[in-house]
């Protein structure tokens, strides 16, 4: 009797111990994660939100102001080049550093060392990243003097400072920042892959290339898809690079979505129609989210 | 086994590493430009033809930085938010995790995928009812408000990668101890806590790196120049001076360090954290 009084006892325990276990974080999460969601939805359809103690109810007024603002679609249409072109780069950079360095031409110690100096642009914060790239395109900079010396460009070029080449200098300086995630994540995938299939593809004389296209690819495809996805979000927020490199100038030319917001915010102190602009980022977020994570689960 | 001595093969071989030596140059060349400008004066890095070494070594930036109190003061808040951070991170993602790991409960699927899709929300889009929370309950401008908005975003982060880790234990050791009349909490202090700490010495450098970049929300929820970070001291250093591009660069590198070591000492955590996210 008294066994089995203890037995249940037991059990109730280990029923409720996992919620117990769970409880820090999930009041972490509710609180300053999902309340502040929907806050800021709330904030969106106010009118001088945060700014006043009894806000008035707006409407869809604000998302209509952003949807009549050129601003907002340059924005929009940059971050996708931005993002994009990141994307596509990292992805190419980090399969070519990693084929390289899986390569068995060369030898071990070199691997080693050279895979810790390629993997360094990681190992930088964004905004020191966003302080070199100012300093090597520096109109006296160094890129421009090696590129005179080349014969390459006739006059100084202002990289950051002209509406032409500004959107291109962000991007090439956050494409160097982000090859590493998948040149690793590439490289543990080259480990992963069986010998055997490449030396089946050798009895049947196969061509480098082909090795590469029929087995290697195919093999890190999980890989370079999931990645992708993330790396897709995750760029598409880029903040401190663009703010510290152009803020978004010249004359908008390197606006982005998350500079557009913030500016709405704390600078024109529109906070109302800065909420509309954040939502509109968390749903197309939250679309690319569901995509990953049910590519994750369909894996 | 391919045969090595053909001359087409050379040429491969060669070709490879003229391709090595371009990639070193891509990926090492703005870091070195980095590092040598620290050590020139503000008019050497201008220098034409442009100095590769520097040609008068100075450490003139560096103790110009080092010899300021506010810029320390950017140190130590950066150093100050990233350890508080990342210590109860941890222990709150250790409780998480353990609570996935070793039990089966309703809803478990659902809250993991919660977990998992926290991780793409945009910082950009919490910094707005932050900063509305934050005014209201008048912490703008103190620590608290850092430590608990960095706390939203480490979390799952640490919640993924301890869970990860703990799964890749024998589930036998505690339940020895549940067999000895031990409760799941005393197993997870006397077990799984010990056998954990590659697990947690991982989580830990994430958490402090995610710490040490953050610069959205310092830039938003802190005003006073004795409250700000060093990624922030090192934008008010572009504005204040007029350029002064060699402190910037070492207070860059000293901005930097912290990462770098943790690098070269702990390669092998540091990159499981850094994949975390990717390759499950």
């Amino acid at each position: 009797m008294n066994r089995q009084k203890r037995s249940r006892h037991h059990r109730l325990k280990r029923a409720v111990a996992p919620y117990l276990y769970l409880s820090p974080s999930l009041v972490i999460i509710g609180l300053l994660m999902l309340l502040p969601m929907v806050t800021v939805i709330g904030y969106s359809f106010q009118n001088s939100a945060v700014l006043r103690r009894d806000p008035s109810f707006a409407g869809l007024k604000h998302y209509q102001a952003i949807f009549a603002d050129p601003v907002f679609w340059a924005s929009l249409w940059h971050t996708l080049y931005f993002t994009c072109m990141s994307v596509v780069f990292h992805m190419t950079i980090g399969m070519i550093f990693a084929l390289m360095l899986n390569s068995d031409r060369i030898n071990p110690t070199l691997r080693n060392i050279l895979r810790v100096l390629y993997i360094l642009p990681w190992l930088f914060t964004a905004v020191i990243i966003a302080v070199i790239w100012r300093l090597l395109l520096e109109p006296n900079g160094v890129v421009n003097s090696i590129l005179m010396q080349l014969g390459l460009i006739g006059s100084k070029i202002e990289w950051f400072s002209s509406p032409e080449t500004a959107l291109h200098a962000v991007t090439f300086a956050n494409i160097w920042a982000g090859y590493p995630l998948f040149m690793v994540s590439l490289l543990a995938g080259l480990q992963g892959i069986p010998k055997d299939f490449y030396e089946a593809a050798d009895i049947d004389g196969a061509k480098a290339y082909q090795k590469l296209i029929f087995i290697t690819i195919p093999q890190l495809m999980p890989i370079i898809i999931s990645i992708s996805l993330l790396d897709f979000i995750w760029t598409m927020q880029v903040f401190p690079l663009i703010w510290i490199t152009t803020g978004g100038g010249p004359i908008y030319s390197t606006e982005v979505l998350s500079t557009y917001t913030y500016k709405l915010a704390f600078s024109s102190y529109n906070l109302s129609q800065a909420a509309a602009s954040a939502v509109i980022i968390l749903l197309i977020s939250l679309g690319l989210t569901l995509f990953y994570i049910r590519y994750q689960k369909a894996r | 086994m391919r045969k090595r001595n053909t001359t087409k093969d050379r040429v491969i071989t060669v070709a490879l590493h003229v391709a090595l030596v371009g990639g070193l140059f891509f990926a090492a060349f703005p870091i070195y430009w980095m590092l040598s400008s620290s050590f020139k004066s503000n008019t050497e890095i201008f220098a034409l033809p442009p100095t590769i070494l520097p040609k008068a070594f100075t450490l003139e930036a560096y103790a110009a930085i080092l010899g300021d109190p506010i810029k320390l003061r950017f140190f130590f808040n950066s150093y100050f938010v990233a350890f508080t951070v990342t210590v109860l991170t941890v222990l709150i993602a250790l409780l998480a995790a353990y609570g996935f790991s070793r039990f089966n409960f309703r809803g478990k699927g659902s809250l993991n995928t919660l977990i998992i899709s926290t991780q793409t929300i945009p910082p950009i889009t919490l910094l707005i009812p932050f900063f509305g929370l934050v005014v209201s309950y008048r912490i703008f401008d103190t620590y608290i408000a850092l430590i608990l908005t960095y706390l939203v975003f480490t979390l799952p982060y640490a919640i993924l990668l301890m869970t990860g880790y703990l799964n890749t234990l024998p589930r036998d050791l505690d339940e020895a101890v549940a067999v000895d009349g031990g409760t799941s909490w005393t197993a997870l202090w006397r077990v799984i806590v010990p056998i954990s700490l590659p697990g947690i010495v991982a989580t830990s450098v994430y958490t402090f790196l995610l710490c040490w970049n953050e610069f959205l929300f310092a830039l938003t929820l802190t005003k006073s120049t004795s409250m700000r970070t060093v990624p922030i001291g090192i934008q008010l250093l572009m504005g204040q001076h007029a350029f002064e591009w060699n402190q910037m660069m070492a207070m860059s590198v000293l901005g930097s360090l912290p990462l770098l070591l943790i690098y070269l000492i702990a390669q092998r955590f540091f990159l499981a954290g850094m994949t975390a996210g990717s390759v499950k």
